[in-house]
């Protein structure tokens, strides 16, 4: 059987975890066999209903006196213990921070090998697999083996599909635990009020980079973002130089984005840039070189030098208001 | 307190990825190389630790000859000492890469050099595997806190901050410990020229591990579909700006 790892926070599932079960259940079809679940610790009970209609035949409650909070390392081990008692052949995670990370676990304890963040997968003896690499600005086919094959699944990459089994059996299971697996664990959690627009949420993001040239040249910058209800956003030279802080970073090790409309200033459009706007369902560019890269991936251009046109545009957009 | 910092050499890829003919790896022939901002953020943090408590920041690569380069990058940041595990060819695979690290470990061990504290970054920049950090820990029998985001040590016991959608959590972990980082921890200073100069003359160690093949195997890597956009120009300089605000109202943004 093919076992899916659902992640939850405090009983809060994503989107990608739905994902991973989606393509779970396509190789339960490759190999004849069937796809259950695991929902780990008390406060996912709640989850059974949400995960049902995407077609396991058998939901693992795996609970623990120990499992009150995320513990990765804990739940990786239930997971080993779980999955072998079952005799999985593949064991399923989202690609998300804690998805990879029960999964790094799974691999490390077992000493099995792990690809993280698969787009598709071929069953067999031997699994081919295509997993993202550079976040996804470039594919790579591997092949995975070992007795039991671990896979994340890169988030956005396969659709979440229903399809119900006729019987979904609901079975309790409670691993045992040692010392070493429950060493790290949420020791306490600090909420920040959510301070309405984000850069994760927002509907317009204004992104300065390299072309901003000062932490003073951003004034501009969120000036329109002001005028637009969005959000100022960066490059990484831009947060390198400290002219912005971390959170403003879009990009690979920054945030990825996903407005109505990304107006990019002074930003060349390097690959890594690029991944973290993929998301925009709009991208307007303004820089000085018709040659920047970024002019290629972009809907909309302005060539001509942000200290004078992103001013022009917010007495613009003032004169319409 | 004694600090290890695992970094990995990378292309430093700019706006256009090539392959090489035989479809492998990224064409690097006109390409410069670096590491991933993650691991930039780790050696920083290292940095600041030992400028604070004491005792010696390590630097280690599993690469080819050239990540010599990247070492002494580091050292110019102001690490003490590094050790490269030369290879030749292709990466190795995450597994064999970390039993690799896992026996350097050992071996410093052994000569009377302990770890307090061993720093990864939360993915390698090109591979992304979000393994090897776990992998070593496991090895070593000691706890893994991952994507770690802000580090606090008070009496052996360090606290380490992840973000989450919901904010902030906190893991309280007792030293020796294992820690993956993510860009955000801190800003990284530029090497000095002295830091620069410096780094020529610290200890550098080379050694050549023995490699088996693993079990996750690259055949190939290819480009993903491109969207292949066609940039509509809507003028030049602060003359375009009636018709961006055009647009702004056609995307129904000026409500
Ligand atoms: C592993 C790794 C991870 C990375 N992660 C990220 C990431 O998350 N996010 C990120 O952004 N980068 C990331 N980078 C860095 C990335 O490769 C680029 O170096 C960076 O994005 C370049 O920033 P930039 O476009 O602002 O600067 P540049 O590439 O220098 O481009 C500046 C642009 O501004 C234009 N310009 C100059 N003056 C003006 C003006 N007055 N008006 C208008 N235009 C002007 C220029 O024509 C040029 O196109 C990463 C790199 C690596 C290796
Ligand atoms: N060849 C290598 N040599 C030393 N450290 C490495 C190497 N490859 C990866 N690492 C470290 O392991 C982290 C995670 O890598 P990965 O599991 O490939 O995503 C990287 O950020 C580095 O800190």
């Amino acid at each position: 059987m093919i076992l899916g790892i659902i992640e939850h926070d405090r009983g809060v599932i994503e989107a990608t975890s739905l994902q991973m079960l989606t393509l779970g259940r396509g190789l339960a079809e490759q190999t004849g066999t069937s796809l259950e679940a695991a929902l780990i610790g008390d406060d996912a009970a709640s989850l059974e209903e949400t995960i049902k209609p995407f077609g396991m035949a058998a939901i693992h409650r795996v609970t623990h006196p120990q499992l009150d909070d995320y513990a990765p390392a804990a739940w990786a081990e239930a997971v080993v213990q779980l999955g072998r008692a079952r005799g999985a052949q593949a064991i399923l995670a989202a690609g998300s921070d804690r998805g990879n990370e029960v999964l790094a676990h799974v691999a490390a304890k077992t000493g099995l090998a792990m690809a993280a963040n698969c787009a598709q997968v071929e069953a067999g003896d031997v699994y081919r697999v295509l997993r993202l690499r550079w976040g996804s600005s470039l594919l790579e086919e591997a092949e995975l083996s070992g007795e039991i094959k671990l896979l994340s699944v890169a988030p956005h990459t396969v659709e979440a599909t229903e399809a119900r089994c006729d019987t979904v059996t609901v079975e309790d299971f409670e691993p045992t635990l040692s010392e070493a697996d429950l060493r790290v664990k949420v020791t306490r959690r600090d909420e920040t009020a959510s301070s309405g627009v984000t850069l994760k949420t927002a509907r317009v993001v204004v992104g300065g980079g390299r072309g901003v040239g000062s932490a003073e040249g951003f004034a501009v910058l969120e000036e329109l973002a002001a005028v637009l209800g969005g959000i100022v956003g960066g490059s990484r030279v831009a947060t390198n130089n400290g002219w912005r802080p971390h959170t403003n970073q879009v990009g690979l090790t920054g945030t990825r984005i996903a407005p109505q409309l990304y107006i990019a200033c002074g930003i060349s459009g390097a690959i890594q840039h690029l991944v973290g706007c993929k998301g925009a369902k709009h991208i307007l560019v303004i820089n000085t070189d018709r040659e920047a890269p970024f002019f290629s991936k972009a809907d909309y251009g302005v060539i001509g030098d942000l200290h004078e046109v992103v001013p022009a545009l917010v007495a613009e957009v003032k004169k319409r208001g | 307190m004694n600090i290890l910092v695992c970094v990995k050499r990378v292309p430093d890829t700019g706006a256009k990825l090539r392959l090489t003919e035989d479809e492998r790896a990224v064409d690097t022939r006109r390409l410069g190389f670096t590491i991933s901002p993650h691991e930039e953020c780790a050696v920083e943090e290292a940095v600041q630790i030992i400028e604070r408590e004491g005792g010696e920041g390590v630097v280690l690569t599993l690469g080819p000859a050239e990540a010599e380069e990247q070492l002494r990058d580091s050292l110019a940041r102001g690490m003490d000492r590094a050790i490269l595990l030369e290879i030749d060819g292709e990466d190795w695979d995450p597994q064999r890469t970390a039993e690799a690290i896992v026996e350097s470990v050992r071996r410093e061990a052994a000569s009377g050099h302990q770890y307090d504290l061993i720093i990864f970054g939360n993915e390698s920049a090109d591979s992304g595997g979000y393994q090897i950090g776990v992998r070593v820990a496991h090895a070593l029998d000691l706890p893994c806190v991952t994507g770690v985001k802000g580090i606090d040590i008070r009496g052996g016991v360090l606290q380490a901050r992840r973000e989450i959608a919901a904010g902030w959590e906190v893991y309280e972990v007792q030293m020796p410990v294992v820690l993956t980082t993510k860009e955000g921890l801190n800003l990284p200073r530029y090497p000095s020229l002295r830091g620069t100069m410096g780094a020529k003359k610290k200890p550098f160690s080379r050694s050549s591990p023995s490699h088996s093949e693993g079990d996750l195997r690259l055949q190939r890597v290819l480009h993903p579909a491109d969207q292949g956009k066609e940039v509509e120009i809507l003028g030049e300089g602060p003359a375009a700006a009636p018709r961006v605000v055009e647009l702004l109202e056609k995307l129904g943004l000026l409500e």
